[in-house]
């Protein structure tokens, strides 16, 4: 397997609505500065992908757009998904695997604040069974975190404890929307959002996005002076018929850690794609995590969440901490879809 | 469904592929079983457009058509989303165009879809404005189709002044002018 | 550029889509059922039961095929509260969404129960199914659960 690395990462700042912007005024800083603050520009990139959603923008082929931001000219070999960036990020590091380019820019973004997110999410489910009921994703989430409580696996005040630490920690990043909690007595004293959830145990609706490039290990080493090598990637998905499902796990979570050989070596940091409280538990238990290792740093999911941006914002913030010196070996994690359907998970290594 | 429904061709998939295997259910009666469902989903946004395209529409508003360039590249873009595509870099120029423009393509279109759409059938066509580097999509009227041709002048026909809002709908359609054809060769790459 | 006035625009931006499907014959003759007020389910692999059906083993991926009738009463086997009602939602009043065991299945359904409040609801709470009085061989022929009474 070739060594691909992360040489650099860029975040816009999180916000609830911007609402004077469109999503090519929106992302385009924020890949201007990924290719700016290593020297390159576009034509050094070999392959470009972008992750993101229609149905946030209402709109069909919406992304196509976003390429105005980029500077596509000459013709640029380049794709997308309709997903997390993180697995826009998994088709860039093939592409290099397979030889044909040697570096790639990858970027992705929300602009989820035009419509109503939960409700919008209900078009991710089982088309005959699910999706004609119109369950909001937050009521849906609710329903694992009954399973979890149900079973004894966790409790409110556990999950309080989650949202305040995650919250907390976000007071040192800059890009954070919520910055700081309430204490957890404050917390648990709030009404249901949707019982058993409650506010705090869900997460932001966010509008941003992330640019990351990566290079192959001979350009890493000219473009990042100690780059973030993925040692290890894969992904895997459970079924979704949720009701087939047991809840409090996530088997796919726990089979991609192996994949990509999480325990191989120790663990620094990790960043967890778990947009609510109770799903951090279920993540932090497949993939195996000690109590010893930091989860979040940056704050996680529950201090921004732009949806389709917030997986590959988790590969960014470990691959920062290792380029800056501060972790040599981390693990992220994505999720897509509700209720932990997919999962990637990314293991990264500076050298 | 009964043992006769059993032999009704369901799937079409050519044989030896893939083989639909037989379900066995509870006698369910003899009516037709569910084959198709209708499950309409219709969702609504509050759609901002962004600083762009809003100076754009506020220019149409009135009766302008501003494109925008970056200040490293002549090529000025309308309507633009605030980029000039080729550098992704911001725009820092408004430019009016227009309103006069040259027809760098066109079909004719026989079947009309949405209620607005005119009387089939008719022409679609994209509009270079003078000064513009890319074309604009627009419905071209009052001209016979087989007289329709790439390099045919047009201008812009508005709805009346007190009709005009912060929309593309300001121009109801594009209409032929009488000055010389532009010749092809220069429309090459505006598209 | 300059900054632009008059503040920001915002228009109504709708998106409808009709999306007629195809149900195939497993999950034909499940809403073929509902639509006669009976529901069905299919053995896996492993001779679970599984509603609603699916064609394919939720854990190995074969082809499923043996379709059996279960009951029209079951157990909630997790809820949640919807405090605020979205369109399309089965009610147009605050309700539990759950997911409910039909005795007789191995796995649950995901539908929304008819309660007065957070509190009249729990897991292992029985609950029957409410039918549509109009039915045309969708989910929503059941137009939600409600309560048994004498709740677990």
């Amino acid at each position: 397997m070739k060594d691909v690395a992360v040489v650099s990462v860029a975040q816009s700042d999180y916000v609830r609505a911007l609402s004077h912007l469109n999503e090519v005024e929106m992302i385009q800083p924020v890949i201007r500065q990924a290719l700016d603050q290593i020297g390159v520009g576009i034509s050094d990139i070999g392959f470009t992908c972008s992750g993101s959603s229609d149905y946030l923008a209402g709109q069909a082929f919406s992304f196509v757009m976003t390429l105005d931001a980029v500077g596509a000219w000459p013709p640029i070999m380049e794709s997308h998904v309709e997903m997390d960036g993180a697995w826009a990020l998994y088709e860039a590091w093939l592409k290099i695997q397979a030889g044909h380019a040697e570096t790639a820019l990858v970027y992705s973004y929300s602009k989820a604040s035009p419509g109503d997110l939960p409700r919008v999410l209900s078009r991710q489910l089982d088309p005959y069974y699910y999706a004609p009921l119109w369950p909001d994703s937050v009521a849906l989430a609710g329903l694992q975190a009954r399973a979890m409580l149900d079973e004894h696996k966790i409790d409110e005040a556990e999950m309080a404890g989650i949202a305040h630490r995650n919250r907390e920690a976000a007071r040192a990043n800059p890009h954070a929307q919520i910055k700081g909690s309430a204490t957890i007595d404050e917390l648990l004293a709030e009404d249901y959002l949707s019982d058993p959830l409650r506010l705090h145990d869900v997460p932001p609706i966010s509008d941003g996005g992330v640019a990351v490039v990566l290079a192959s290990a001979e350009k890493a080493a000219e473009w990042a002076d100690r780059p973030a090598f993925i040692r290890g990637i894969d992904h895997r998905v459970d079924s979704h018929s949720f009701g087939a499902r047991d809840l409090t796990r996530a088997p796919s979570i726990a089979t991609a850690a192996e994949k990509a050989g999480v325990h191989d070596g120790k663990i620094d940091v990790a960043e967890l794609h778990a947009p609510f409280t109770h799903q951090e538990k279920i993540v932090a238990t497949e993939l195996g995590l000690g109590d010893d290792v930091v989860i979040n740093p940056s704050g996680g999911p529950l201090a921004a969440n732009a949806m389709m941006a917030a997986g590959l914002v988790r590969i960014g913030e470990v691959a920062n901490r290792i380029m800056a010196g501060e972790a040599d070996r981390g693990v992220a994690h994505a999720t897509s879809g509700h209720l932990l359907q997919q999962n990637l998970v990314c293991v990264l290594e500076g050298n | 469904m009964s043992p006769a429904d059993n032999d009704r061709v369901i799937s079409t998939m050519p044989t030896g592929l893939w083989e639909q295997p037989a379900i066995s259910t509870p006698d369910l009666g003899d009516e037709e079983p569910v084959q198709r469902l209708r499950l309409p989903a219709s969702m609504v946004y509050r759609y901002n457009p962004g600083q762009a395209p809003t100076r754009y529409l506020r220019g149409l508003a009135q009766k302008k058509i501003l494109g925008e360039r970056s200040a490293s590249n002549p090529d000025v873009y309308v309507p633009s989303r605030g980029m000039n595509p080729t550098e992704g870099t911001p725009t820092s120029e408004q430019v009016e165009v227009g309103p006069k423009g040259t027809i760098s393509s066109f079909c004719v279109v026989h079947i009309g879809f949405g209620v607005n759409a005119p009387p089939t059938p008719f022409v679609s066509a994209l509009i270079l404005p003078d000064g513009a580097a890319v074309s604009l999509y627009g419905t071209l009227l009052e001209v016979p189709i087989e007289e329709v041709r790439i390099g045919m002048r047009v201008e812009p026909v508005w709805v009346p002044d007190d009709q005009l809002t912060t929309s593309s709908e300001n121009i109801t359609h594009w209409r032929p002018i009488d000055e010389p054809d532009v010749p092809a060769e220069q429309l090459k790459g505006h598209m | 550029m300059s900054d632009e006035q008059g503040g920001l625009l915002e228009a109504p931006l709708a998106i409808e889509y009709p999306f007629n499907r195809t149900t195939g014959p497993v999950i034909g003759a499940f809403l073929t059922g509902l639509r006669n007020e009976r529901v069905l389910g299919i053995r896996d692999t492993q001779g679970r039961v599984v509603c609603p059906p699916v064609e394919y083993d939720p854990q190995t991926g074969e082809p499923l095929t043996e379709m059996v009738e279960i009951g029209t009463e079951g157990t909630i086997t997790s809820w949640s509260w919807v405090a605020n009602v979205r369109e399309g939602q089965p009610l147009d009043r605050p309700h539990a969404l759950a997911f409910i065991r039909l005795d007789g299945a191995d796995t649950s359904m995901l539908h929304a129960v008819d309660a007065s409040g957070p509190d009249a609801v729990n897991t292992g709470a029985r609950v029957r199914i409410r039918w549509a009085p109009e039915r045309e061989g969708l989910i929503t022929d059941i137009a939600c659960f409600e309560l048994v009474g004498g709740a677990a």
